[in-house]
């Protein structure tokens, strides 16, 4: 695999012969959320899964009943309770000898805030669930307000001049649940993101999986250069690529170069940042101050730059 | 059966437990639990349950509580949980939601005043705010009636006619923590009265969205759905009771349950423990030679309308007594039956014992005495019983 818009999207003989995402869904053209969803459709391959979706996009792409674009059977919960819906189905297929893995499929709005007491509820008590935040830093189902995943600076339906605070640190907050492993993942690092699936599908217990998802429709930008934008997220720093396991042990897998070329691309590919306040010194120190965070845990550089992380396991 | 000296929150968990073990053979039991005051000893209980193929889940909020039944009872598996007040009021969402699954969550509510201000005694406005949810309600009068009425949840919640959630309501204090001596069966009369749950729309491999999105038409049809399904339970409840006497020897109360009502001309309809109080002001009146007689309203939905309209034809005067407000209109209770009784009757509302008043008889008699003073109804009269 390559790029992911081969690799990824389309369905070859070695995917799952029910695609997770089927053809004819709604969702815009170019939504991060069609990519993951095909790569992590991949990944399942032929395991049995049972799909949580709250209320947001994904369960809008699923389209109106009696149809389904979901190739898996699926709940659609209301907003808060997709993890705690999750644990009751977990809990039953484990009573019943069944190897069925229970996703929960959730945007950064049912994730990391009305979700998020449930979310920590389930990685408290380590449920089997296998959790992907398909994050596009956006309320973008109900048209574009800020949530606590919006990045510094983003402007928002809520926030027209921009967001003043910075995006919430998820992966340290799932981390700090001591879960048997969480990572984020990079839909331009297909190689990857398709390892930490198959490690997360694999591992009992509660798995968390972090998804920046381009939205070309809350992110003003080109359908076409969602991926790119991701890369660029990547190597300028603003989404770092890495895993945690048990809590403990922090592993960057993809090092960023942290140039500026790559920042102002990135912001400069998006319309949500025209409008934005803040400069981007100030993004840059708000990133730079994340990494110093970041390597107090997982210690200084090791790999070299631009490295895809494969076999860092 | 043996007899126990238990509160109703442990004759509710014992309740749960027997139904739980029952389906031991099937896909097993699930329930989220989170304590709330007055609740709390019931799901304690239940946690010191051995079930077999059974979890427990104690979850972070009655939200999330209600979200693990849901999850459990869409694998197919036996559900149970059990709020109060507040705690309803939070889950709410997630109680519409699981209506609206049609799935046969069994649930304990002890009927709590909602605050602030705070206050834990008894009040029917947390559980009567759920009215419209889409479950079948009961209200219970003593520890007995709470248990058996737990137990035969399971079956009218499952019943293939109905997949509807049941919830079992009882007065926070006066019963939940009130001992009785309650008969319990045992095991083997529960798994012969409660077969496997075998719930149609439970989720398989098959590839489909429960609870997806629907277009007008759609939900013009599931909510048509579910109004029959409302329908079909007063027969199917009728059913029940036999079979539940046949295995235990002792029948459910009707959902409307009358007291004294053969010439009555003074009626008084009032919920859960106030009843109790209401026989006893009924016999004093009839000692009196005032011609008083009580309906209990056991089963608030689905509404037994058809009952309540036979017991009350005929009657002139009519008190209905309700522990709940509702500002703006007065008591809901009132609000749903002031169109049953017969046509020129007087149909007077009463809020009384609300926030846990205590209702003693002479607030009974004084609601009498009011009652047969009138010609026609008034604003609903507020009773200051706890005073």
């Amino acid at each position: 695999m390559s790029e992911p818009i081969l690799g990824g999207v389309v369905h070859t003989d070695a995917d799952r012969s029910e695609p997770l995402l089927r053809a004819g869904n709604t969702n815009c053209g170019g939504c991060g959320m069609s990519i993951a969803l095909n790569m992590i459709s991949r990944a399942v391959a032929e395991r049995r899964v049972q799909i949580v979706i709250p209320a947001c996009c994904g369960i809008v792409t699923a389209g109106p009943f009696p149809a389904s674009a979901y190739g898996a059977p699926v709940v659609a919960s209301t907003f808060a309770a997709a993890a705690a819906v999750a644990t009751g189905l977990a809990r039953v297929t484990h009573a019943n000898n069944e190897d069925i893995r229970v996703l929960c499929f959730a945007g950064d709005g049912g994730t990391y805030d009305i979700g998020l007491a449930a979310v920590s509820a389930a990685a408290e008590r380590n449920e089997d669930i296998l959790f992907l935040c398909y994050d596009n830093e956006i309320y973008g189902n109900t048209g574009g307000q800020r949530s606590s995943a919006t990045p510094f600076g983003a402007t928002t339906t809520t926030t027209p001049t921009g967001k003043h605070v910075a995006k919430k640190d998820i992966l340290g907050i799932m981390a700090a649940h001591r879960i048997p492993y969480a990572a984020s993942v990079s839909m331009a690092h297909p190689e990857d993101m398709m390892r930490k699936l198959q490690r997360a599908l694999d591992v009992r217990g509660f798995r968390f999986l972090h998804i920046l998802s381009p939205c070309p429709t809350g992110w003003k930008s080109e359908p076409s250069e969602g991926v790119q934008l991701v890369r660029w997220a990547v190597q300028s720093g603003i989404y770092p690529v890495l895993e945690v396991v048990d809590g403990s042990l922090w592993t960057v897998n993809v090092e960023p170069d942290f140039s500026e070329d790559a920042l102002e691309s990135f912001l400069g590919h998006q319309g949500r940042f025209a409008g934005m306040t803040v400069t981007v010194a100030e993004v840059r120190r708000s990133v730079l101050r994340s990494w110093d965070a970041l390597r107090a845990r997982c210690g200084p550089p090791t790999a070299p730059a631009e490295s895809n992380g494969v076999g860092a396991d | 059966m043996t007899m126990h000296m238990i509160s109703a929150n442990h004759a509710t968990a014992a309740a749960a437990a027997l139904a739980a073990r029952a389906n031991r053979s099937g896909r097993g039991f699930c329930s989220g639990v989170y304590p709330i005051t007055p609740q709390t000893e019931c799901i304690e209980r239940l946690c010191a349950e051995q079930i077999p193929k059974g979890s427990v889940v104690r979850v972070e909020s009655e939200h999330s509580a209600m979200a693990v039944c849901m999850g459990g009872a869409l694998s197919g598996a036996r559900t149970f949980t059990a709020s109060s007040s507040n705690g309803l009021a939070y889950m709410a969402e997630n109680v519409f939601a699981a209506g609206f699954y049609r799935l046969p969550i069994v649930m304990m509510a002890v009927n709590r005043t909602l605050g602030p201000p705070w206050n834990i005694w008894v009040d029917h406005g947390d559980t009567l705010m759920l009215r419209d949810s889409g479950w079948i309600q009961f209200y219970c009068e003593d520890n007995q009636e709470v248990h058996d009425t737990t137990l035969l949840a399971f079956r009218l919640a499952e019943d293939e006619e109905v997949l509807l959630p049941v919830m079992v309501c009882q007065d926070a204090f006066v019963l939940s923590h009130t001992m009785t001596m309650t008969d319990i069966p045992d095991q083997e009369a529960v798994d012969r009265f409660l077969p496997e749950l075998r719930l149609p729309h439970r989720l398989t491999d098959t590839p489909r969205v429960v609870g997806g999105l629907d277009f007008p038409h759609q939900t013009e049809v599931h909510r048509k759905q579910h109004l029959d399904a409302m329908g079909r339970v007063p027969g199917v409840y009728a059913r029940i009771q036999d079979e539940f006497e046949r295995c235990f020897g002792r029948r459910p109360p009707d959902p409307v349950v009358p007291y004294r009502m053969e010439d009555a001309d003074l009626v008084l309809v009032s919920m859960g423990t106030t009843a109790s109080t209401v026989r006893t002001a009924v016999d004093e009146a009839r000692a009196r030679g005032v011609k008083a007689g009580a309906l209990r309203l056991r089963m608030f939905r689905p509404l037994p309308e058809r009952a309540i309209r036979e017991h009350l034809a005929g009657r002139k005067r009519v008190a209905i007594l309700d522990r709940d407000s509702c500002p703006g209109l007065g008591g809901i209770v009132w609000g749903e039956l002031r169109g049953l009784a017969a046509p020129g009757a007087v149909v007077q509302n009463y809020l009384i014992g609300l926030g846990g008043g205590d209702i003693r008889p002479e607030h009974v008699r004084g609601v009498l005495d009011d009652l047969a003073s009138r010609d026609e109804s008034g604003e609903p009269h507020f009773m200051e019983a706890g005073a």
